[in-house]
């Protein structure tokens, strides 16, 4: 028997019972539709992720306060008061893998412009800041090294800001008051949009570090030290050397923990992406569970099939089929019902992420491993449920198949 | 000098069952020759379903030798064995056995889909000279239940004729038919045999269908109890004009 016979043989016979080969053939299009749109959704979450954080600048250490044993009580990091102009002058001085060093201060308070006003807070930083953050200014400047000194009542502002205080005019060169100081607005920013947690990244003034400091927190401490390593490779480097510089200026003896903690937003993907792999994981897994039940759903039509169409192959086996050649009939039939369902698996797969993508907006990606995988995958479910009851038919004996009721 | 198509020796056929030993053929010795129409009668349980099964190359002989067309089966495979049907042996049903919601031209072409060396044009051809020799030219494209008994049985014997045997083997062709497509059945079985010379072997327990063939094996007891040439052979064609003309049903 030639292939194309094969081919044909099991065509035929599957014309013959069409609903019920559809029936089969759903449990595979449904595995296989799964497999691809929950990989896609998954690796979409991934991506969208890694690049809203990438946006953030990857490349960006924060140093913070830690929580420290005082007297055997750990107390919250945001508390503390160990990171000075002195971290910054040494790290600045010492270090070699970080370009940029800002301070951090963060005032909340009420903005108000005339007779609006609006909740929001204030970062005092160094100018570096902009760039280590990835800011852009939409219109105007920003503020120099020379505000820094003369705790300049200057201030960026953000478009939420703007919206709420300057609904309908330019906001340069205006003056709001912040915790009763009047700023003028020297610079706009251009919108960042939420970042990957939801807060409103555009909801801000930036305002020389100095001038938080003194005019409104009355403090000598920073609460965050921002830097930027030179590139993501040299990150850890970065972060070793920033850990030992600091430790050096905080007069820490080797038995003493950190009073600080750095932090790389490569740490913060990792975290994520595990996380999002960790659920990509989970998502192929159910899907895969669904093709099996799917596989399963082929071997229990397969066996029906062969005791209902007994008759049927004793007399093929009589005209003069071999049993290797009924074997092959009904394993070509169950490939053909795994790969019928899986072409259209994957395009139900593929039109269901672009739903998704449209109708929630949600990132999805479809990778061609995962198109590839789940293909053959289904051609091997075909084989492999569809083997047993094909045996089961080729080793009729073709007497009793043909008299059997 | 004709060719000799079956030649059976001394073949018995025992069915162990349990620890009886059921000796279903007692040996039994008979040749075929091309061209003959022969029928193999007896009684339920005289082994003619045993020989059946032996002539159809479906089963072996315990002892004894058979051969088709000059082949000895009993030095088959399996496999062998189907090929060896494939080419040699067209079989007809008591149940016609077609395909269900399969046009009678795929149907007429089933024994050809597993012969290599036949291509998809040779088959569809060789089909359709089938389907018109027994007078459905017109029903390629009826499915089995768009069919009478008498037509469906008629594409069965289109299929056994598609793969040109040596020899047709009837199991109790007609005895799903009513009487007049019974001697419809025999009118064309006669006509294949004399026209195209086929070498027919049918077994029947009807000793009405038995007197349209050459010869009359009656089988008794695993043996052989009457094997006598049919001096006067009768015409199924004039039977069938015969037939009174009745439109009661």
């Amino acid at each position: 028997m030639s292939f194309y016979n094969l081919i044909l043989i099991a065509l035929r016979a599957l014309q013959r019972n069409k609903l019920r080969a559809f029936l089969t053939m759903l449990g595979i299009i449904m595995g296989v539709a799964s497999v691809i749109a929950m990989v896609a959704i998954g690796q979409g979450s991934k991506q969208s992720i890694h690049d809203s954080l990438s946006n953030m600048g990857s490349n960006m250490i924060t140093v913070m306060p830690a929580s420290n044993l005082n007297g055997g009580v750990k107390i919250s990091g945001s508390s503390f008061q160990t990171l000075t102009s002195k971290d910054i002058v040494a790290l600045k001085r010492d270090a070699q893998y970080i370009t940029d060093v800002s301070p951090s201060v963060t005032a909340k308070g009420q903005a108000i412009n005339g007779a609006m006003n609006w909740p929001t807070s204030m970062q005092g930083v160094d100018p570096a800041y902009l760039d280590i953050r990835k800011l852009t200014l939409k219109d105007g400047i920003a503020f120099t090294e020379q505000d820094v000194q003369t705790s300049a009542k200057v201030c960026l502002i953000g478009q939420t800001v703007i919206d709420n205080l300057f609904p309908n005019t330019n906001p340069i060169g205006k003056v709001i008051r912040f915790g009763n100081i009047p700023f003028q607005i020297i610079g706009i920013l251009n919108p960042k949009g939420q970042n990957a947690f939801g807060q409103d990244q555009d909801d801000i003034l930036i305002a020389p570090y100095t001038t938080v400091q003194k005019r409104i927190l009355a403090t000598i401490y920073y609460q965050n030290i921002y830097a930027s390593a030179a590139n993501e490779q040299v990150t850890d480097a970065a972060v070793t050397e920033m850990t030992n510089i600091l430790r050096t200026s905080h007069r820490l003896t080797a038995s003493e923990d950190n009073d600080f903690q750095v932090r790389t937003q490569a740490e913060l993907i990792n975290t994520l992406s595990s996380t999002s792999s960790l659920l990509t994981v989970l998502l192929t897994v159910i899907a895969g569970i669904s093709l099996v039940i799917g596989g399963i759903g082929i071997m229990n039509i397969m066996y029906v099939s062969v005791t209902e169409r007994t008759r049927e192959i004793g007399l093929r086996m009589s005209i003069g089929a071999r049993g290797k050649d009924i074997l092959l009939q009904f394993l070509a039939e169950a490939v053909l019902i795994s790969i019928t369902g899986g072409v259209i698996g994957v395009c139900l797969g593929i039109i269901s992420c672009r739903l998704v993508t449209l109708i929630l907006s949600w990132p999805t990606i479809i990778s061609q491993s995962s198109v590839v995988l789940s293909f053959v995958v289904c051609a091997l479910t075909g084989i492999f449920f569809g083997y047993y009851p094909a045996q089961k038919a080729s080793r009729l004996d073709p007497i009793e198949a043909l008299r059997y009721e | 000098m004709s060719k000799r198509i079956l030649e059976i020796r001394e073949l018995k056929r025992e069915f162990v069952m349990g620890v009886e030993t059921v000796r279903a053929l007692k040996g039994i010795s008979f040749t075929v020759e091309a061209g003959e129409f022969v029928t193999i009668m007896g009684s339920s349980g005289s082994g003619k379903t045993t020989l059946l099964n032996i002539l159809g190359c479906l089963d072996k002989p315990s002892i004894g030798d058979y051969l088709l067309d000059g082949v000895d089966i009993k030095k088959l495979s399996r496999d062998e064995l189907a090929q060896l049907r494939n080419h040699k042996i067209g079989f007809v049903f008591q149940a016609y056995n077609l395909l269900p919601r399969t046009t009678a031209l795929e149907n007429v072409e089933l024994p050809l889909l597993y012969n290599k060396e036949i291509s998809s044009e040779e088959r569809k051809k060789r089909a359709i000279n089938a389907l018109e020799a027994v007078k459905l030219a017109d029903r390629h494209d009826h499915t089995p239940s768009q069919l009478s008994g008498g037509q469906q049985q008629r594409v069965a014997i289109a299929r056994a004729l598609v793969n040109e045997p040596v020899m047709i083997l009837a199991d109790e062709a007609t005895g799903n038919l009513d009487s007049r497509t019974s001697y419809e059945i025999m009118a064309l079985m006669q006509e294949l045999n004399r026209t195209q010379g086929k070498t027919i072997v049918f077994v029947t327990h009807e000793p009405d269908i038995a007197s349209f063939s050459s010869r009359t094996i009656l089988l008794r007891d695993g043996i052989i109890q009457k094997d006598t040439p049919n001096e006067n052979i009768r015409s199924a064609r004039e039977v069938l004009d015969n037939l009174p003309v009745t439109d009661d049903y």
